[in-house]
């Protein structure tokens, strides 16, 4: 067994120990973990949130236990003091003494106090740790409304005034250098971030140099030169940090100039069985603040320990970063400052907004080499990919800085379009492969899950949005939508809201409206509740009809000009010349144009308003009924001629086509919905081109799903195979129902199809196999509809309250005398649009 | 009728009425709905919108493409504002303020509109 001493329980110590377990035989391997604070590894970079609550417990990265339970020997309170580099052991401060195998050495920076004469006074703070704010704290109770000054104005700098300012203080954050955060942003954005920070009320105080720190024995004020100074009753301190290399240095390992454990790229220091990392480890010279260096860092000792020699440091390391400080975005990635003579730079700037974006293009214009984010840095994440994966840009790049706000709407492509291998979270080098494989094979369907799983967005956080378009885009390609909300006025799907209408037995809008919903309604859920409605209760159009398209509420076609259009229903097309010649009498009649639909019935146009229900009683005497053309509900069964007289018919196309259109007839559904019945393989009835289609091939009828024509012609796909008419209708009617029951508003089968989990294979599993155990229910569902249709015309003409609503005028028997025609090929026309 | 009568519409204001018109009994119009009423040659949409407890007038004449079908539109409220879908293509207009709400045609005109011992009266400046 090995023991490897872990020094420093930091975020990266924390890190390592996380990966180590993760990765390591724990029969072969003991962990020895040092931390000189009280408190278990907790989260220094959300720090100042300790101050929305006060709860250090949130910030802690795994609690005590978790210690335990992997089990590392933690020691808390306990400082390493000695490295015995002989004997491979360490000492700590209470003379514990321990062996090592391999010692890592995480033992972090500390805050960089500038040798100012006076900053021994009371009053005067650093910010680094939880008992450094706790103290902070302590003090600014007693000189509460007083002023406090930030010493730096970089990064912690700006957080440390946030958290004074919380404390009751009043902010005055004082800089060396000319302008805030000068490691991560140029002069403008500096300035853009300045004038808002100051319209909250933070004090900035630019290129001053403190000379020394005022007040008999605590602090009263800064004096930065002759006749300058700044009264404050407290300071903190946030001037950089510095390398916590005093062990490296007493064990005599190599430092850098300024400070820092000189380590290679495989985090050896000039002792091989001595790594270090995070902010205490100096590599290509430099120190690295940020979380995600650092659990890289962690990463490759890890491996190096367990012997992947070929796991090493990236040779660039990545500074991007993106915060929210105080409130306000700020990012910057790759180069952000860059010479003239490397790319050309793209600039917005709107002080007004406090908005400032600088993207940094090569010469040619092909790629992305930078860039800076103030006030708004939604693209940060997008922009962040397009750098590193090198991704082509737009033609005018410009777009993808100013084009986001102009139109709303973003210029770039969607997180789906990134490669694979693409890192996401930098923090955690999660690569949206490994987030959307999460989603898609592991069935994680949330942040939370997919941040369990993956650990992606569980640093910084920067990645989220991202991280949740990634699982939203992936759901969707498994016809898990992401709940898609009807309207303002109901927070439901179009399948939760049938559900809660079904569940409560609630048979009016309003009743609804007040129960599940909000406001008054509108003109989408009120169709769409009321197909519902209909679905559920078998409840015509008539009952509720101001829920209604203006369709259903007045069973027919509104047409350009206001008039309307009748289309009685003609079951598998069959029609006598009896009903022909009676037809045709109405028209002419009436004047209307007639013509021969696509679904093999007729069409007859330009009935006035109050002609309908006059037009509609006489086609009911000579035997028709509606055909629910208006509604979004079944329209018509187109047949070929079938074995009754076509010389290659396989069986009754005709006869089934009219069986299965009056088993239909009067359902309402999401959407409209037709079927076709071919009587062989020629398929002359275009089956194939409908929502559902029955094509009779040798030994019986094959069944087809999801086909339609329209603006995206589709093909329907085999549901089962040569099975008899009953089976075959059987499994049509669980389809509808199924279909119905769980489809968008005014979403076709063959969208619905689309977005189906699992697609045809888990639909024959349903209606099939049963694999829900729904289908004893959808047979009741589709049979109760089937049973309880009633023809809501004839309903309308015998019912003296809903004929009264076919008026134009409620207070005059005169018509609309806007309606003009012209003429058409010896029928008429509705007069051109002006 | 030959040119269309889009200038005979104009919003009346209510201390502009010189005439309430009284239009038909309350009965006449659906709960949550409209109906079409006729003033000498305009054509007015009346709705009864039940659920806001209010009644709004409009022009029946759609602006869009000039048929009189706004009556026959399914009212709704957007963020509390009150309006009318017309039927031919879903083209939203505020039953407040007249304006159109999802794109920027002409705005409707709107009248004042008053109920009393049952019925429903509209006012107009002539």
């Amino acid at each position: 067994m090995k023991t490897i001493v872990v020094v420093g329980n930091g975020m990266v110590g924390y890190k390592f120990c996380e990966k180590f377990i993760a990765q390591a035989d724990h029969t072969k391997y003991k962990l020895i973990v040092f931390g000189e604070e009280p408190r278990v590894a907790y989260d220094r970079v959300h720090l100042s949130e300790f101050f929305e609550d006060g709860d250090a417990e949130r910030l802690s990265l795994a609690p005590r236990s978790w210690y335990e339970e992997n089990k590392i020997d933690l020691y808390t309170n306990e400082r390493v003091s000695e490295i015995h580099r002989a004997s491979k052991t360490i000492t700590t401060s209470n003379n514990l003494s321990f062996h090592y195998d391999h010692l890592v050495l995480a033992t972090g920076s500390a805050p960089f106090v500038p040798p100012i004469t006076g900053v021994e006074k009371k009053g005067v703070f650093v910010y680094r740790t939880i008992e450094d704010l706790e103290e902070t704290l302590a003090y600014a109770e007693t000189v509460k409304g007083g002023r406090a000054a930030i010493l730096g104005g970089g990064l912690l700098g700006l957080e440390a005034a946030k958290a004074v300012m919380d404390m009751g203080l009043e902010p005055h954050v004082v800089e060396f250098a000319p302008k805030l955060m000068p490691r991560q942003l140029d002069s403008r954005s500096s300035k853009v971030l300045q004038v808002k920070l100051e319209s909250m009320g933070i004090n900035i105080h630019l290129s001053k140099a403190t000379n020394q720190i005022l007040g008999n024995g605590k602090i009263t004020g800064m004096e930065f030169g002759e006749d300058d100074t700044l009264d404050v009753d407290m300071l903190v301190i946030s001037a950089g940090i510095r390398p916590r290399d005093e062990l490296g240095k007493s064990a005599g390992l190599e430092l850098g100039t300024r400070g820092g454990i000189v380590v290679n790229n495989k985090m050896e220091t000039s002792d091989p069985d001595i790594l270090a990392i995070g902010e205490v480890a100096l590599y290509n010279q430099m120190i690295y603040g940020l979380v995600a260096p650092g659990y890289e860092m962690a990463q490759v000792a890890v491996d190096q320990i367990l012997g992947k020699e070929e796991v090493v440091m990236a040779e660039e390391i990545d500074m991007s970063t993106k915060l929210k400080l105080i409130g306000v975005d700020v990012a910057s990635f790759g180069i952000p400052f860059m010479p003239a003579d490397k790319g050309h730079s793209i600039i917005f700037e709107n002080k007004t907004e406090s908005l400032y974006k600088r993207i940094n293009v090569s010469h040619d214009g092909k790629k992305l080499l930078g860039g800076i984010l103030v006030g708004d840095a939604d693209d940060y994440n997008m922009l962040l990919q397009m750098y590193q994966n090198e991704m082509p840009l737009p033609e005018q790049p410009e777009a993808l800085i100013i084009g986001s706000r102009g139109e709303g709407g973003s210029s770039f492509g969607s997180a789906m379009d990134l490669p694979d291998t693409a890192v996401v979270c930098s923090c955690e080098a999660v690569t949206k492969g490994a987030i959307c494989c999460s989603v898609l094979e592991d069935g994680n369907e949330n942040l939370k899950a997919v941040a369990k799983a993956t650990k992606a967005a569980t640093g910084c956080g920067g990645c989220k949005p991202m991280v949740s378009d990634l699982i939203t885009e992936s759901l969707k390609t498994l016809g898990k939508t992401v709940k898609v909300q009807i309207c303002e006025h109901f927070e439901y799907s179009r399948q939760e809201l049938f559900d809660l209408v079904k569940l409560r037995n609630i048979k009016d809008y309003d009743e609804l409206l007040d129960t599940v919903g909000k406001g008054h309604g509108c003109e989408v859920c009120k169709p769409a509740v009321a197909a519902i409605f209909a679905s559920i209760y078998n409840e015509t159009a008539n009952k509720q009809e101001t829920i209604q398209d203006s369709n259903d509420r007045f069973l027919a076609n509104i047409q350009r000009n206001g008039t309307y259009s009748i289309v009685p229903r003609v079951a598998g097309g069959e029609i006598t010349p009896k009903q022909l010649m009676a037809m045709g009498r109405i028209a002419q009649k009436y004047d209307l144009y007639t013509k021969i639909t696509g679904g093999q019935r007729i069409d007859m146009f330009g009935a006035k308003l109050h002609e309908l229900p006059l037009i509609w009683e006489e086609l009911i005497n000579e035997g028709f009924e509606t055909g629910q053309a208006y509604g979004k509900s079944l329209r018509t069964v187109k047949s070929c001629v079938g074995s009754t007289w076509c010389r290659y018919g396989m069986d009754e196309s005709v006869s089934f086509a009219i069986e299965i259109e009056n088993r239909y007839k009067g359902i309402r559904s999401p959407h409209k919905f037709k079927g076709g019945v071919s009587g062989c393989i020629r398929e002359c009835a275009e089956a194939r081109g409908k929502d559902f289609g029955f094509i009779a091939v040798e030994g019986g009828w094959n069944v087809y799903v999801g086909g339609n024509g329209g603006a995206n012609p589709k093909h329907a796909i085999l549901l089962a195979e040569k099975v008899d008419k009953e089976t075959a209708i059987t499994y049509v009617d669980r389809f509808i129902m199924f279909y119905i029951k769980t489809a968008l508003p005014l979403q076709r089968t063959a969208a619905w199809l689309d977005k189906l989990e699992g697609g045809i294979t888990y639909l024959q599993n349903v209606v099939i196999n049963d694999s829900l155990g729904i289908v004893e229910e959808l047979d009741q569902e589709m049979q109760a509809l089937v049973d309880s249709y009633k023809c809501e015309w004839k309903e309308a003409v015998e019912t003296p309250e809903i004929r009264e609503r076919y008026t134009h005028f409620v207070n005059s028997e005169a018509t609309d005398d806007n309606i003009e025609f012209v003429a058409l090929r010896e029928q008429k026309m509705p007069k051109e649009w002006v | 009728m030959t040119t269309l009568p889009i200038n005979m519409y104009e919003t009346v204001s209510e201390d502009a009425v010189k005439v309430w018109f009284k239009a038909a009994s309350v009965s006449k119009f659906p709960k949550n709905g409209g109906a079409c009423i006729k003033y000498k040659n305009l054509q007015i949409a009346i709705f009864n919108f039940t659920r806001e407890g209010n009644w709004y007038a409009c022009q029946n004449l759609c602006p869009h493409k000039m048929e009189m079908v706004l009556s026959r539109g399914m009212i709704g409220e957007e963020n509390m504002e009150a309006k009318v879908a017309c039927p031919l293509h879903k083209n939203n207009f505020s039953l407040k303020t007249g304006k159109h709400l999802n794109g920027d045609l002409d705005s409707i005109a709107t009248y004042p509109i008053k109920i009393e011992d049952g019925f429903v009266y509209v006012g107009f400046s002539d």
